[in-house]
């Protein structure tokens, strides 16, 4: 682009046409000149007359016509095109998205194609878009996608206009630059895109760094639970609390029994009523455990619906009993949860330390869980020993 | 309170520069609570200091120089391509990027919103001398920017001689003499290479 010699065919004056340059873009100054005022305004409207300078927004005294290269400057991403609807200049940073061909002297409807607003086929529907965003991508490879804006030229003595259309990348901008390696140069200092591009480094960084920390916190979590010996839900201990104890109790040679407690019907509070029934039959019964077992003894939630009860340095069948019948009786009272009548029961099983001569956790808990069975099979809502095979 | 990012910066210079090892004897020197800083938290001023100390005791360096060498690796390393582009963003030649110190904190704000950088300015006093004051807190910030000013001119391939020229009040002043904007190649900046 001719920057260097801004005044070169500057200031044509809309009157002064000259029919020979109009194809080429020699014509492009009386072209540029002509952008500085639209033909916007109804006939009525109009401060100047026909040929004259149109004023923008009814300004009080006529704009100059702008030297050639001020949109260059201005807007380096324009097309200035003709009543045909050919490009006569393309401004350089436009030009540089087809460095290869020429965009003066082509089709801008066969360069480009609109998406928004659709069927624009010729000058005239190009025209009739004027001022409203315009959607488009090139047509050849690399298919960029484009925002533009038209404004018309002042219409010569025949009424024909041609028209400056200026574009910009919007949010396409990332590949734009990539596609096309465009510099700081190739924006108007005025165009935020630098500081966009500046923007979307930075704040990538800024999340990366905190993905970091959220990842490293995440994990440090779930360590936690891992290490965590107590239930969430309940604040009872969890299955892992259970294993320690009852291996401690084991070596230590204590004597204990060992109780498998399994909700019934709870499935069914679940379903009816929701999970927040669930939940809140579950710490109901949780508070209760604790109120029937003594401060030494354990209580775990083990799964769902599972407890496990280790009555510390008590092998007796009738207390163990009693316990149990007292569970039973308060775990059967309903509960009332947001108006809803919950009503569970529950079954379960007991095996003694003394039953073995060397006890073994997996087997406790396995001869627990077949005594919680019997119970089940005998019809819920009871307790049932472990009955050690004869021998 | 001291941004994370700072105390971040500080422990990966130390880390890339000199190793895990010495890393691991400043963190027990200074006896920190953690073993790495997170660059997205903020610790207590005295940490910062207290690293500052134990590695300039390790290193047998100056407060000034180990400074002024974490200005030049948070520019230089490999590691912190992301932060030299950020940098980059400030214009095409180094005049350009000094005269964008003046909004270095606000372009900071935009990306981090609580990290605070201490305000600069710059003067030019003659047609390619420069003088920058900027605040003297946190103390030694001046010797940071030496370093990264130093290294941004390699960056953008221009010739510059810096003189940190000592406290001035509230303020640490610089004097910059750019000798020749274009003096070599200087390293690349392609807008749309963003790095990983």
């Amino acid at each position: 682009m001719s920057l260097s010699r801004p005044d070169r065919d500057a200031a044509l004056s809309p009157g002064r046409r000259q029919p020979a340059e109009d194809a080429a873009g020699e014509g492009r100054g009386r072209a540029i000149a002509e952008a500085a005022g639209l033909p916007r305004e109804a006939p009525g409207d109009r401060t100047g007359d026909a040929t004259g300078p149109v004023l923008i927004g009814q300004a009080a005294h006529p704009l100059p016509p702008m030297p050639q290269g001020a949109l260059d400057i201005l807007a380096p991403m324009h097309l200035v095109l003709d009543a045909t609807g050919h490009v006569i200049h393309a401004g350089p940073t436009m030009q540089k998205l087809r460095p290869d061909v020429p965009m003066a002297g082509q089709r801008f409807l066969e360069l480009f194609e609109l998406s928004r607003p659709r069927a624009v086929d010729s000058m005239a529907a190009l025209l009739a878009s004027a001022g409203i965003k315009l959607h488009l991508r090139l047509r050849d490879a690399p298919r960029t996608a484009l925002k533009a804006v038209l404004a018309p030229l002042l219409p010569d003595e025949a009424g024909r206009a041609g028209a400056v259309v200026t574009f910009s990348f919007g949010i396409s901008i990332l590949d734009g630059i990539q596609t096309y390696t465009l510099h700081s140069g190739d924006f108007a200092p005025t165009d935020l895109t630098i500081e966009m591009l500046y923007l979307i480094e930075a704040k990538t960084l800024a999340m990366e760094a905190s993905r970091t920390l959220n990842l490293r916190l995440q994990g440090a979590k779930i360590a936690a639970e891992e290490q965590a010996f107590t239930d969430t839900l309940t604040g009872l201990k969890n299955r892992r609390a259970l294993d320690h104890i009852l291996a401690r109790l084991i070596r230590t040679g204590q004597d204990f029994s060992l109780m498998h407690l399994d909700l019934d019907w709870f499935k069914q509070v679940n379903d009816g009523h929701g999970h927040a029934a669930g939940d809140y039959v579950l710490q109901h019964v949780a508070r209760l455990m604790l109120d029937e077992t003594r401060a030494g003894d354990t209580v775990a939630r083990i799964g769902g619906d599972e407890f496990v009860l280790l009555f510390h340095n008590l092998t007796k069948r009738a207390r163990i009993e009693e316990i149990a019948t007292r569970l039973l009786v308060r775990l059967e009272q309903p509960v009332t949860f947001e108006g809803a009548v919950c009503r569970i029961s529950c079954s379960m099983g007991t095996t003694l330390s003394s039953a073995y001569d060397a006890p073994r956790a997996d087997q406790m808990l396995a001869d627990a869980d077949a005594a919680l069975y019997a119970s089940k099979h005998s019809g819920r809502g009871r307790h049932s020993f472990h009955v050690p095979p004869p021998g | 309170m001291m941004h994370g990012l700072i105390n971040r910066s500080l422990q990966c210079f130390l880390r890339d520069t000199y190793g895990a090892a010495l890393w691991g004897d400043v963190v027990a020197d200074a006896d920190l609570p953690v073993a790495e800083f997170e660059a997205m938290l903020t610790y207590e001023d005295a940490l910062t200091f207290r690293v500052l100390d134990a590695a300039e005791a390790r290193l047998a360096k100056s407060r000034a120089t180990l400074l002024e060498d974490l200005g030049t690796y948070l520019v230089s390393h490999p590691h912190n391509e992301g932060l030299r582009r950020l940098l980059r963003f400030a214009g095409v030649g180094y005049e350009d990027f000094l005269h964008s110190l003046d909004e270095l904190p606000d372009r900071t704000r935009l990306a981090v919103s609580d990290l605070d950088l201490p305000q600069m300015e710059l003067r030019q006093l003659s047609g390619n001398r420069y003088r920058i004051t900027c605040s003297a807190y946190p103390p030694g910030f001046a010797h940071v920017l030496v370093g990264i000013l130093r290294a941004m001119a390699d960056d953008y391939g221009a010739l510059v001689m810096l003189d940190h020229a000592g406290h001035h009040q509230q303020e640490e002043v610089i004097e910059v003499t750019l000798v020749e904007s274009a003096f070599a190649e200087g390293r690349a900046f392609d807008l749309g290479a963003r790095a990983g």
